[in-house]
């Protein structure tokens, strides 16, 4: 077991988020104003004053934050596990009922937070009481530990016994009806500081991560030095106006909506509902035909051509009418230097300058004067970057020039028209059974919308698409 | 003293400047900027797949690139590469050391590595010559747990560890290429920009760094959250980080910028975020959280636009596969599903 005394300051960090924001939570719960109403709880022939109803938990947590019966169910759920709120009828049940089952606040004193950790000592001396007030009648599990602590902590045990034997006293003395509440509070304490065997621990926090802080940079004047330069040369960076970065996240989402198909489905059919792969063989590296979409997403960027099979084959096939096939090749060639095994790195770069570079080379290609210089320079010492200058300047020469052209030419038109846009699948067993297919509107459906005069079962089957919405 | 305190007032002040300057670049609050668009309906998706066979919690799963198959690490001391369409088990790879914290698959499909408590990455064969798959490469020079690791190709990886660096190895020789020093607190998670020549790291110091792979050089440095930043990842078009936290947020920065420009938060959601994965074209980011749900946000919209619940303990790592398809979640409760 190891116990790293920074990766016990680091649980601290990690768990106490999350606590403050539910606290703040009860704290609103109970505020007299705002709060939620608390009535008098029957628990057999005593009264609990200040309790509530599960169903009064998400009512109010729907009324504040505004959400659905399901969210409100689920974040009421976690309050009740994380022991803010713990049950009065069965509490190692921990968890809210929409009902009427009567629920009460913990009270500061034992939330987990206040106490973190849990020790041992206090969980002994928890036990000790039990154990003399049930007279031995501890559950199996609740034994087992008692035992344990009692050779672990030995050495302290006549403490233990006192101290239990000091809080029992104290709580004689108290009315019935309080000795019950801290009773409950300080068992349901115990429940998720010390889980039973078996139930979920909801303070697991995985691993221990032990720290090691011996690579780490160390603040000395160095540091601050190359911190200063660091930031003196950010302030001189260029910044772009944040409506110009918004509006290009908001264009290249609508351009791609079409092809995201969390967002819109995909044809003909989603392969996980349908269990048919059409979607993916019509999509395949080299397909005979491909489908529209795939096309037009050459379309969309340069980059998107080039990291398509097809779509670098066919802009090769573009190139070589245009007798400046040598650049994609050379592109390509730069590409397996910068990506492939070390070992074979100097081998390459010599093939690429014999084939590219050299003058009278056989596929020559043309960079200016600057970047050869440095590249000659820097093949001298070949290195898996040292052809990124040239291919950088190759690759925006056939950006700015070639691949403009290429989306004009016959070429990409025909592909485009003659590419398949796949039908969606009819599937149905039984005609009265509308599998849900997609979990957003097919684009089958949008295309079918735009035309108005026919598609009136389309329509039909986009408004049960849109209204079906069962849940997740 | 006197001359580190003169040091680090003058840095502070410069920091104030850079802030100002950020600040006069937003010329535009993001309801204006997108008030022209509408919300994404509600996003409900279905959990169509359930992959069985952990014995314990998962930590991490990664998608292979244009495939369905993915990589999950558990702490039954497993690496389980799936075909999730027919939920088998493709490889089952018993590990030396059971306290796994991630995993990562090789672009071509032919290597997943792993790593965790070890403070090593173990690159295994997937494609070996008899069948077998077999450890391929230890990379140990870490002096921390193994956080997060992310292929450049088969040649190169990234990996992000406790010890509060990065490094580039160089996976025939074994060796450490660089180690990208900079954050101050441990180096929680990774991704790779999208041309490959950039990589983000997020931290215990609440900070994510952006690292030029070729430079060895931090060239952006992003701060905001509260907590540990957990999770982290690219908009689709490279041009922006998104980041999850211990403190319920999730943000997104823009590189061009240089500055935050949206935060995903919501005053009812109070568990950190653990993973986050956008979508395809980037409109929804899916983030898992610790309360055992994932929320959905609209990216543009910054409003909560869906939730996955089914798992029963903690959601530990998300992706979406490289199509766009399917959103895969693994979780504490040893379980990986698959949503769409």
């Amino acid at each position: 077991m190891t116990i790293n005394t920074l990766a016990k300051g680091g649980w601290h960090r990690d768990q106490m988020a999350c606590f403050r924001k539910m606290e703040k939570v009860i704290v609103a719960m109970q505020d007299p104003d705002m709060g939620m109403k608390m009535r008098n709880q029957r628990l057999l022939i005593t009264v609990i004053p200040h309790a509530m109803t599960g169903r009064d938990v998400i009512d109010w947590l729907i009324h504040k934050y505004n959400i659905s019966e399901e969210e409100s169910y689920h974040l009421g759920g976690m309050l009740v596990r994380y022991g803010y709120i713990y049950p009065l009828k069965e509490p190692r049940s921990l968890v809210l009922r929409a009902d009427e089952t009567p629920y009460r606040f913990q009270t500061p004193y034992f939330w987990t937070s206040t106490r973190w950790p849990a020790t041992e000592l206090d969980y002994a001396i928890y036990l000790a009481k039990k154990n003399i007030r049930k007279q031995g009648e501890l559950m199996e599990y609740e034994k087992e530990r008692y035992s344990v602590l009692h050779k672990r902590i030995n050495h302290t045990w006549d403490f233990v016994v006192m101290q239990a034997r000091e809080q029992l006293r104290a709580s004689k003395q108290r009315r019935k009806a309080d000795r019950i509440v801290l009773e409950c509070q300080e068992q349901s304490y115990w429940l998720i500081n010390r889980p039973p065997p078996g139930t979920h621990n909801i303070l697991d926090i995985g691993l221990e991560r032990p720290n090691d802080y011996s690579t780490r940079v160390i603040l000395n004047s160095d540091y601050y030095k190359s911190e200063i330069e660091f930031c003196r040369r950010a302030l001189g960076r260029n910044r772009i106006k944040s409506s110009i970065c918004l509006e290009g996240f908001v264009k290249y989402s609508e351009q791609y909506q079409t092809h995201d198909p969390i967002m819109q489905g995909c044809l003909p059919s989603n392969p996980w509902i349908s269990d048919d792969p059409a979607h993916w063989s019509m999509n395949a590296g080299m397909v005979q035909t491909p489908t529209r979409l795939r096309v037009e997403r050459w379309s969309f960027s340069f980059m998107e051509l080039l990291n398509d099979a097809m779509g670098r084959r066919e802009f090769m096939t573009y190139l070589e009418k245009e007798f400046s096939a040598e650049n994609l090749c050379f592109w390509q060639a730069c590409e397996d230097i910068r990506h492939g095994e070390s070992s074979r790195i100097i081998e390459k770069v010599e093939e690429v300058y014999k084939n590219f570079l050299a003058p009278g080379a056989a596929r020559w290609v043309n960079i200016d004067s600057k970047t050869m210089d440095k590249t000659m320079h820097g093949i001298r010492h070949p290195h898996r970057f040292v052809m990124d200058d040239a291919q950088m300047h190759i690759y925006f020469l056939m950006k700015k020039d070639s691949f403009p052209r290429y989306l004009k030419s016959d070429l990409y038109k025909n592909m485009l028209a003659k590419a398949i846009v796949p039908q969606e699948t009819k599937k149905s067993v039984f005609p009265f059974m509308r599998r849900q297919r997609h979990s957003s509107p097919s684009p089958a459906q949008a295309v079918t919308q735009t035309s108005e005069k026919d598609g009136a079962k389309e329509a039909g089957r986009a408004g049960t698409d849109s209204t079906a919405g069962s849940n997740v | 003293m006197d001359e580190m305190d003169q040091l680090r007032k003058e840095a502070d002040s410069i920091k104030d400047q850079i802030t100002a300057a950020r600040k006069a670049g937003q010329d535009t609050s993001l309801q204006e900027a997108v008030a022209g668009i509408t919300v994404v309906g509600r996003v409900q998706l279905k959990t169509r797949k359930t992959l069985r066979g952990h014995l314990a919690k998962i930590y991490a799963m990664h998608w292979g690139t244009d495939t369905t198959l993915c990589v999950s690490a558990s702490q039954d001391g497993k690496l389980i590469v799936w075909d999730s369409i027919s939920t088998n088990k493709v490889n089952a790879i018993p590990l030396k050391s059971s306290w796994v914290m991630t995993c990562a698959y090789a672009p071509s499909g032919n290597l997943v590595a792993c790593g965790g408590l070890d403070n090593m990455c173990s690159i295994y064969n997937l494609k070996g010559k008899d069948g077998n798959v077999k450890v391929m490469r230890e990379l140990a020079a870490h002096t921390g747990y193994l956080s997060c690791c992310r292929f450049l190709s088969d040649s190169e990886i990234i990996t992000s560890s406790g010890d509060c660096t990065c490094v580039l190895w160089d996976i025939e020789t074994g060796t450490q290429k660089t180690v990208f020093a900079g954050h101050q607190g441990d180096c929680m998670s990774l991704a790779v920009s999208p041309d490959f020549k950039f990589f983000i790291s997020g931290a215990c110091d609440f900070t994510a760094k952006l690292w030029d792979i070729r430079e060895d050089a931090c060239r952006q440095t992003f701060s905001g959250h509260e907590s540990d930043i957990n999770a982290i990842g690219f908009f689709p078009n490279g041009n922006a980080v998104i980041t999850g936290s211990d403190d319920a947020t999730c943000k997104l920065y823009d590189l061009r910028a240089d500055q935050e420009l949206i935060t995903y938060q919501d005053s009812s959601i109070m568990c950190g975020v653990t993973s986050l994965a956008p979508s395809l074209s980037g409109r929804l980011i899916l983030a898992g959280h610790d309360d055992f749900n994932v929320n959905i946000w609209d990216t543009l919209k910054a409003e909560r636009v869906g939730v996955l619940a089914g798992h029963d303990n903690r959601v530990s790592c998300i992706g979406v596969s490289t199509d766009g398809m399917a959103c895969c979640t693994g979780s504490w409760d040893s379980f990986l599903k698959i949503w769409n």
